[in-house]
């Protein structure tokens, strides 16, 4: 990191940022706030309630529930996509044009809308006419997501290492494609195994990307939205209802905007706890490293 | 040892492709071909569901209005980023951390807390069903994103540079255009992309903010699954087509992608 002058009339650079940002961010945020402490009962007529709702979500099995499953998830895809992501990353051509090819077929499904995502896995694994649905029912195992709970998780999480896991692997292969060459060579110096080389070089110069991507990855399924209802609709039951899906099912389809405030805030307060750690984080290994 | 490589990133590039083959697959059957037979490729090969997108405004238009959004909040986003991420990372000012730390909270906010208080607001002020509207709303989480990425690449740049200009009696702005941004031109492609990805991909807010005139694709293609039936070899067309400008961009950047995806902070 360079050393920065202390200049004020900085605020002047990043004023349009703040305006814009403090437009989409805080107006909104005062509804909600709003919205969180009232009961309406239509007509624009609003009665202070305090913080009765906030109690009542806190108390609700519902969204304990759906936290629960939230949190589960979260824990599960992390899991999955960061050993794969690595091991993906590990064997990636360095140099000639598999580079490319790799890149470009792999950041492919990132840039993918997220609701074509959920509407193409709705396709490749519907159990009539999907690829996947038929291949697994062909081996004698009992599939089909629209119904079967445990399918329907399964066929969520898979859709998310899908989707993501690449994300993991081109950071993780930013990273191993900052380390020099020579630690290489003085690792064969030495006689490093495979494995060696990955547990006392690789992982070592990898932990600053590995912190961005876990915690990006974290944060992100923690607010997956659209995949999920696309593909199931947050079914069956409510196997695969997370907090966003509950949070919007609430709020425009009940519209218990009390109830459905107060779990927003509850929800980002839970999001911002998450994202002062990630900062906190990220901070201590850049002063730890330079 | 070389060979296992290339099996475990093929094997993998083959998962990932198997979901947009079939996606292909379904788009060039007709209807009753897919509810009828099952078939790895087509057996009617048609373009039916392709020649539907092309010549019907509704479908069409959807990918206009995509595009029109995602390039306005692209530019507003970068050009707004440029200045502030030059601020944070070359001066010390009252409250920069705390500042840099509160913008990246926005790019953590869930959307679908900010879903109704955004359309109440959007409408409130007259841009409800805008392109407008729609850019500026995906600016919360574009414009944290990035000053972030642009503030690492900015950082990397030597500051004898900048001492050098003004040495050289350069005004800020004139070094700023002239000197600065095309030094960091790969971080400005790097952090485009990313913006355009994040814009392109997000439809929570782009639903809920439009009705009918900015009405994105995305829309379109969850009101024709519920109105029209299950017409799915025309969602599977349309969805085919949102994949094509996503591949255009990753092609022209793709030598800073991993870059980019390390956030310059590699």
């Amino acid at each position: 990191m360079i050393d920065r002058v202390s200049n004020q009339k900085a605020w002047l650079m990043v004023l349009p940022v703040i305006l814009l940002v403090a437009f989409n961010a805080i107006i909104p945020l005062m509804t909600v706030v709003n919205y969180s402490v009232q009961e309406t009962f239509g007509n624009n007529v609003f009665f202070w309630e305090g913080m009765k709702w906030f109690e009542e979500v806190l108390r609700s099995e519902r969204f304990h529930a759906s936290l629960g499953r939230q949190i589960l998830f979260s824990f599960t895809i992390l899991i999955i996509e960061v050993p794969l992501g690595i091991l993906v990353a590990l064997n990636m051509p360095r140099r000639g044009i598999g580079v490319s090819i790799c890149l470009v077929l792999m950041a492919l499904p990132l840039l993918i809308p997220w609701n074509v995502v959920g509407a193409m896995w709705n396709i490749f694994a519907l159990p009539d006419i999907g690829l996947l649905g038929r291949a697994i029912n062909g081996m004698g195992i009992e599939y089909n997501f629209t119904q079967n709970p445990v399918s329907a998780w399964l066929t969520v999480v898979a859709m998310d290492v899908w989707h993501w896991t690449s994300l993991v692997a081109l950071l993780s292969y930013a990273g191993l494609c900052a380390i020099p060459d020579p630690y290489y060579q003085a690792a064969k110096i030495d006689g490093a195994g495979r494995w060696q080389i990955f547990r006392h070089i690789e992982l070592p110069k990898l932990k600053r990307v590995l912190t961005i991507a876990i915690l990006l990855r974290f944060m992100d399924s923690f607010m997956i939205y659209t995949e999920p209802f696309v593909l199931t609709g947050g079914g069956p039951g409510n196997t695969t209802t997370f907090l966003s899906i509950d949070l919007v099912k609430i709020a425009l389809g009940q519209f218990d905007l009390g109830p459905a405030a107060a779990m927003s805030l509850i929800y980002f307060l839970i999001v911002l706890l998450l994202c002062w750690v990630f900062y906190t984080l990220m901070m201590r290994s850049e002063s730890n490293t330079s | 040892m070389k060979t296992r490589s290339t099996i475990i990133v093929t094997v993998y590039i083959v998962f990932l492709m198997l979901p947009i083959y079939w996606l292909l697959n379904m788009s060039f059957k007709t209807t009753n071909e897919i509810l009828g037979t099952f078939s790895l490729w087509p057996v009617e090969f048609t373009l039916e569901n392709y020649i539907k997108i092309f010549t019907d405004p509704t479908w069409y238009n959807g990918y206009i209005n995509s595009l029109a959004y995602v390039s306005l909040n692209t530019v507003l986003s970068v050009s707004v980023a440029l200045p502030a991420a030059y601020a944070f990372s070359r001066y010390r000012f009252l409250g920069d951390k705390h500042l840099f730390f509160w913008l990246l909270t926005n790019r953590m906010a869930p959307p679908a807390v900010f879903a109704l208080p955004f359309f109440q607001l959007y409408s409130a002020i007259d841009l409800f069903d805008t392109h407008i509207a729609v850019a500026l709303s995906h600016c919360l989480f574009n414009i944290p994103l990035a000053v972030w990425i642009l503030e690492g690449f900015m950082s990397g740049i030597p500051k004898e540079l900048d001492e050098t200009a003004y040495i050289d009696g350069h005004s800020f702005w004139r070094f700023f255009l002239k000197i600065f941004v095309p030094t960091i031109s790969a971080g400005i492609g790097v952090t485009a992309f990313f913006c355009f990805m994040f814009s392109w991909v997000e439809m929570l807010l782009a639903k809920s903010l439009t009705a009918v005139a900015a009405k994105p694709i995305a829309a379109t293609m969850t009101r024709t699954a519920s109105t029209a039936g299950y017409e799915l070899g025309l969602l599977a067309a349309a969805g085919a087509l949102t994949i094509i400008p996503g591949a255009i961009v990753i092609y022209f950047v793709r030598n800073y992608i991993a870059k980019g995806f390390a956030l310059g902070r590699v």
